[in-house]
């Protein structure tokens, strides 16, 4: 397939760098999460409960990771060398790349969710 | 050369004669030690670790003779307290960790199908320094003198000079050594992976193992610095009394369960991971079939990988942290199952659509997944804060960690140990032997771990010496010390069956018909490693590609002759591994031993308090390091490009990011970074324990006028050396000398002003944390200034002798990346002493 009619995701280079973008995201979202709980536990003593501050970054670490997971889908599904998709070649190389990164993106996915869930249910610093 | 000149056995048989001198290791008593193939420092380092892991064994088993029963006397307290403390930190620090590097050095090159590593004289320091620093550490109960803090040394105990002894220094300095050798193994294993691929082998055909290696190669990046952060912290502390952790001076010893547990529980799948990894190398085999969800292991190791990261805390859930942050952890310490659980599915799954043959490796294999299993499932039990809260500092947390450690880590390496024994001596074990051995073992670690589990819950806490008859736990106890006398027995049977291997007949070439470009090995071993490097074509080309072994034998694909007489690998590109060059090796050397043992003199005179040839050694080690850089590194090729076969011509210099000296660099200097994130997060913690921080009375020093000058003129150098990068690339040496000599000036000033702030405001590091802290900041940037200076001076002096020139410019690209993180750490190490306690 020419580069002209592929569409703009589907052109996007694939790196080893782009592999990692979901669990970065959920590295950054985890962190983000603990030093803010702690600097206001520690500084305030006191966490405000379900704050927008939180949400709006959970919301904006999974939206990232849904972007990162839905073109590593779609790359999954270019079309080109036969299935089982394991050889030498560019296509399969990008296939492989674009399914470990959708695969990651899963997991990230679940895991902000789960770094989501202790200010939900706790939500103050005792 | 074409094809066709391979047809020539007279031909063939000359460049074989060629690669065999070239490759012949030095013979002769002390000649020997000097060798740096891959093979040679492989073997070196697996029977060293091997031999470590006997000793830590040998350990337990005196623990456990004493626990046996009630009221015992064979060990006193003191004597139980340096014999756990060694077992925990000989395990982990000096089995393993470094087996996972032993192993992999040895088998990384013949699975990439490269001659050898980039960086075969770092191996060979790597080795050194690990002997060095092991024999060091465990000799020290010999005399009464071993660290006995427990493995994880928490203070205030450890620290205080007046509750633990020399054993304290032993333990932070001994294996602050070995932790370089950490690093430096990293840094070859991660450029081995990236850039030594054979031609043809893009990321989606890699082995699965060089995977895992990428992956913990680069944990170990990550986790390793903050301990040595936390080393650095803990000797001032106990050396000079700068009180990080005295909570009565503004410190606090919580700061060490951060750094340390950063770099603890990545470590557990820093061990682990290598181990599954040999799974994914022998399930394929023995199910005689591709393995299944091949990006399914890779989720595996790089989820893995990011969640272990953040699981630190659940050491830390009984230290009265808040809840909230307690959650966090937990949450993470949950998903982790899920990567972990996924890669045992893909090996179940592969099995179950294989044709099985039941080898000794393959049992090993899926008794230790068995034995795995029940410690992850503790593991999600003890990751609940609740639970653990109950369970915490008991047996029951000795069990499961030992259920990890041996399902995880021990007992995947025997199955790699039966499955490569072949490969490494051109022999097969005996599967008598093997089995016999499996199932002692396996027994005798249920019988010794199970019985903990309960011992635990009903109240015995970890590291007592003895216990009273009333607990009602001496019959637990002796199950225990039996099991642990049946796990003896069997590594006793392996011991066995290893030291009649010399006896046995030579097994034929790929004994287990694997598929994987490995086992091209030959039972009469070359030392060239791989007679021609291979175009691969598929994951598992001794199967899938046609004459594949013929065809590497024949030396018809690359790089088959050794026309100048120098060691030579091809170094590819990082996503598709197409050829970029190649790349000369380092040959036999006795560079690396001495650079390891100069060094080894600064860590081991400095615990004895000996600082005058402490500093003489770290001269030397500085004056071995340049020496080894001025005469083997970017050497300047006696031609610019060699044919490797099949018209292909490669060029014999590479500088910049496609070179593997770049690579280090960067590699090295993450590491540097992380370990300097490591010092910072000293400071703002602090910040976050004092109500005001800095302390009213010490709010204006260090002031901002010293900092922010030394930052200015850090800046300046690293803006010098980028110029005088650029201005030498497009051929204006002369300009670029004289931006070099600035540089230098800036670099050489930055020192004394970094230091003079914090000196003319008079700042005591012993009084607080606060000026402690804040020392050891400018201390790490000063030093990386004068690295810098002495970098320079360097760069210099190579363009002066001619030996770095416009097309020939690796030094000045890799220093240039040096001062990229250098201009880095003193924006943030000035930015934070100088301008934040104007707004804290």
């Amino acid at each position: 397939m020419s580069d002209k009619r592929r569409k703009w995701h589907e052109r996007l280079q694939v790196t080893l760098w782009t592999l990692i973008v979901p669990p970065t995201v959920w590295a950054v979202h985890f962190l983000f999460a603990y030093l803010w709980a702690a600097v206001s536990c520690a500084k305030t003593g006191f966490f405000a409960e379900f704050p927008t501050l939180f949400t709006a970054g959970t919301v904006l670490a999974l939206a990232t990771i849904s972007l990162s997971g839905w073109i590593a889908h779609r790359q999954t599904r270019l079309r080109g060398d036969p299935p089982p998709h394991e050889r030498g070649t560019d296509i399969d190389r990008l296939r492989f790349l674009a399914k470990s990164t959708l695969l990651l993106a899963g997991l990230s996915f679940v895991g902000v969710l789960f770094t989501a869930l202790p200010v939900v249910f706790i939500g103050d610093c005792r | 050369m074409s094809l066709h000149d391979q047809d020539d056995p007279a031909l063939r048989a000359a460049q074989e004669q060629r690669l065999r001198e070239v490759w012949a290791p030095p013979k002769g008593l002390f000649l020997r030690w000097t060798d740096t193939n891959n093979n040679q420092v492989g073997n070196w380092y697996v029977l060293t670790a091997f031999a470590f892991m006997l000793f830590a064994g040998v350990l337990a088993l005196i623990m456990r003779t004493q626990l046996a029963v009630p009221d015992n006397d064979l060990v006193g307290p003191g004597t139980f307290n340096q014999l756990f403390t060694l077992h925990g930190s000989v395990m982990m620090f000096l089995f393993a960790v470094p087996m996972f590097e032993a192993v992999s050095i040895i088998l990384l090159p013949q699975l990439l199908g490269a001659r050898d590593l980039p960086f075969p004289r770092l191996s060979a320091f790597g080795y050194w320094s690990f002997l060095l620093g092991g024999v060091f550490v465990s000799g020290s109960i010999f005399f009464d003198a071993a660290p006995d803090g427990g493995w994880f040394m928490y203070p205030p105990l450890t620290t205080r000079t007046d509750l633990s002894g020399l054993g304290a220094d032993i333990w932070m300095l001994g294996l602050s050594f070995i932790e370089v050798s950490s690093v430096a193994a990293a840094v070859e294993l991660i450029v081995g992976v990236l850039k030594c691929r054979p031609p043809g082998m893009r990321l989606n055909l890699m082995p699965l193992y060089a995977w895992y290696i990428l992956v913990v190669a680069v944990m170990i990046l990550f986790a390793f610095p903050p301990l040595i952060a936390g080393d650095v912290l803990f000797e001032m502390e106990r050396l000079l009394d700068w009180p990080f952790f005295d909570a009565s001076r503004g410190g606090d010893p919580l700061l060490w369960q951060h750094l340390f547990w950063i770099f603890g529980h990545p470590e557990v799948y820093i061990v682990f991971l290598p181990s599954i990894a040999l799974f994914a190398m022998l399930v394929p085999t023995f199910a005689r079939r591709h393995l299944l969800g091949y990006p399914w292991i890779v989720l595996a190791a790089v989820g893995t990988a990011f969640l272990s990261f953040g699981l630190w805390v659940h050491h830390m859930f009984a230290t009265g942290l808040p809840k909230i942050s307690l959650g966090f952890f937990s949450a993470a310490s949950e998903a982790v199952a899920i990567p972990t659980a996924v890669q045992i599915f893909v090996f179940i799954v592969t099995l179950w659509a294989g044709r099985v043959v039941w080898s000794t490796p393959l049992l090993y294999a899926t008794g230790s997944l068995a034995i795995f299993v029940i410690g992850g499932l503790t593991g999600v039990m003890v990751a609940l804060a609740p639970f653990d809260w109950q369970a915490h500092d008991t047996y029951f947390v000795v069990a499961h960690l030992h259920y990890v450690l041996i399902g995880g880590t021990l007992m995947p390496l025997f199955a790699g140990l039966y499955y490569y024994w072949p490969l490494v001596t051109g022999k097969k074990l005996s599967d008598r032997l093997g089995r016999t051995a499996f199932w002692l073992i396996f027994v005798g670690a249920n019988l010794c771990f199970f019985p903990m589990h309960l011992s635990g819950l009903e109240g015995m806490p970890r590291r007592v010496f003895t216990y009273p008859a009333d607990l009602g736990l001496g019959g637990l106890n002796l199950a225990s010390t039996i099991g642990s006398f049946v796990i003896a027995a069997g590594v006793a049977v392996i011991v066995l069956d290893l030291a009649r291997s010399p006896w046995r007949p030579r097994s034929p070439r790929n004994p287990w018909q694997a598929g994987t470009l490995e086992w091209l090995a030959h039972p009469e071993d070359e030392n060239w490693g791989i007679r021609s490097i291979p175009l691969i074509e598929s994951r598992y080309p001794i199967w899938d590609q046609e004459d594949f072994v013929r065809k590497v034998d024949e030396g018809r694909y690359f790089l088959p002759d050794a026309e100048e007489g120098r060691r030579e690998t091809i170094i590819t590109s990082v996503l598709d591994a197409r050829p970029v060059s190649v790349i000369r090796l380092g040959a036999p050397s006795w560079k690396p031993m001495l650079t390891a043992l100069a060094l080894g003199g600064v860590f081991i005179l400095t615990t004895y308090h000996l600082y005058w040839p402490a500093l003489l050694s770290g001269a030397a080690t500085l004056a071995m390091v340049l020496w080894w850089l001025w005469t083997g590194t970017a050497e300047i090729p006696e031609k610019p490009c060699k044919p490797i076969g099949h018209g292909m011509e490669l060029p014999l210099y590479i500088s910049g990011s496609a070179s593997p000296g770049w690579w280090a660099m960067f590699i090295t200097m993450m590491a540097d970074a992380t370990a300097f994130s490591g010092l910072v997060f000293g400071y703002f913690f602090f910040w976050t324990r004092h109500e005001a921080f800095p302390p009213p009375e010490m709010a204006s020093a260090p002031g901002m006028v010293w900092p922010l000058s030394a930052l200015a003129l850090g800046l300046a150098g690293w803006l010098a050396t980028i110029a005088a990068r650029e201005v030498h690339a497009r051929g204006g040496v002369g300009m670029a000398r004289i931006l070099l000599l600035f540089g230098l000036a800036t670099s050489i000033a930055g020192v004394p002003a970094g230091l003079s702030g914090p000196w003319f405001s008079g700042m005591d590091p012993t009084a607080h944390s606060y000026p402690a802290i804040v020392w050891t900041l400018a201390i790490w940037t000063c030093l990386h200034a004068a690295v810098a200076a002495i970098m320079l001076a360097y760069v210099l002096a190579r363009s002066l002798a001619g030996r770095m020139t416009p097309s020939h410019d690796a030094d000045i690209r890799n220093v240039a990346v040096y001062m990229h993180f250098f201009a880095l750490t003193a924006v943030v190490a000035y930015a934070t002493i100088g301008l934040f306690p104007e707004v804290a």
